[in-house]
């Protein structure tokens, strides 16, 4: 299985958000206009990140937000937000955030596959500032698909 | 052997330390099973595990293993990684 179809739906370019929250947010709406998740997704990943603090930071400069499979997720679904201005999220390390990745999971036994492609796209340690500076949804598909 | 990367929905980050770390081990030459999960079932998983990989949040959650815990800044790091577990598995 590859990643989920990124649709322009599923794309934020230079998205304006004045915290994590809004940032996280930003990555729960567009899962809701694919129809991959429910609006309440959207708090649920907020909330998975005021639990657990900001783990979803993963790497310098990128969150991957998530939260657990459940009634809000509709269908597999990735949502990539890009940020105007770069916003802490609290992470000792890989602060500021500037991608926002939302991550809706359908098959937790499935999704191993298509995280695999996200990590693949991931391995060059450009990918983060490439999609920061991507000036459209072709672009930030261009670089995902490697 | 057994390996098991945690996060808190047991999906998503867990399973980028997943990949990456099953990468990392088969470049090193190193049979170990990798299981992504949550906080939650952590305590079933970890009985038998030697290595728990984990972000810096998550350490103080994990409580009392005889499992290494091993902490991850950059999931995307495959050095980080690859220095982490050959000093854990080392």
């Amino acid at each position: 299985m590859a990643l989920p179809p990124l649709d322009d739906a599923a794309i934020v370019i230079r998205g304006e958000a004045a915290d994590w929250r809004a940032a996280v947010r930003l990555a729960g709406a567009a899962l809701a206009r694919t129809g991959a998740a429910t609006p309440a997704y959207a708090d649920q990943m907020v909330r998975m990140i005021d639990e657990h603090g900001p783990y979803a930071v993963i790497s310098p400069g990128l969150a991957l937000a998530h939260a657990r499979p459940g009634p809000d997720v509709l269908t597999d679904g990735l949502s990539v937000v890009t940020l105007a201005e770069p916003v802490a999220f609290g992470h000792p390390q890989n602060d500021p955030v500037r991608v926002v990745l939302g991550l809706a999971v359908a098959t937790p036994a499935q999704h191993l596959s298509y995280i695999a492609d996200l990590a693949n796209a991931f391995n060059d340690s450009d990918t983060t500032e490439r999609l920061a500076a991507a000036d459209d949804a072709d672009a930030v598909r261009a670089i995902l698909a490697g | 052997m057994k390996i098991v990367a945690i996060c808190g929905a047991g999906i998503g980050t867990s399973g980028i330390l997943k990949v990456n770390a099953e990468r990392v081990l088969h470049r090193l030459g190193i049979e170990a099973a990798v299981v992504a999960t949550d906080l939650d079932s952590l305590q079933a998983e970890a009985d038998d595990a030697q290595v728990i990989l984990t972000s810096p949040e998550f350490v103080s959650a994990i409580g009392t293993t005889f499992a290494d815990v091993v902490v991850i800044d950059n999931y995307f790091d495959t050095t980080e990684l690859t220095e982490k577990l050959e000093a854990a598995l080392g």
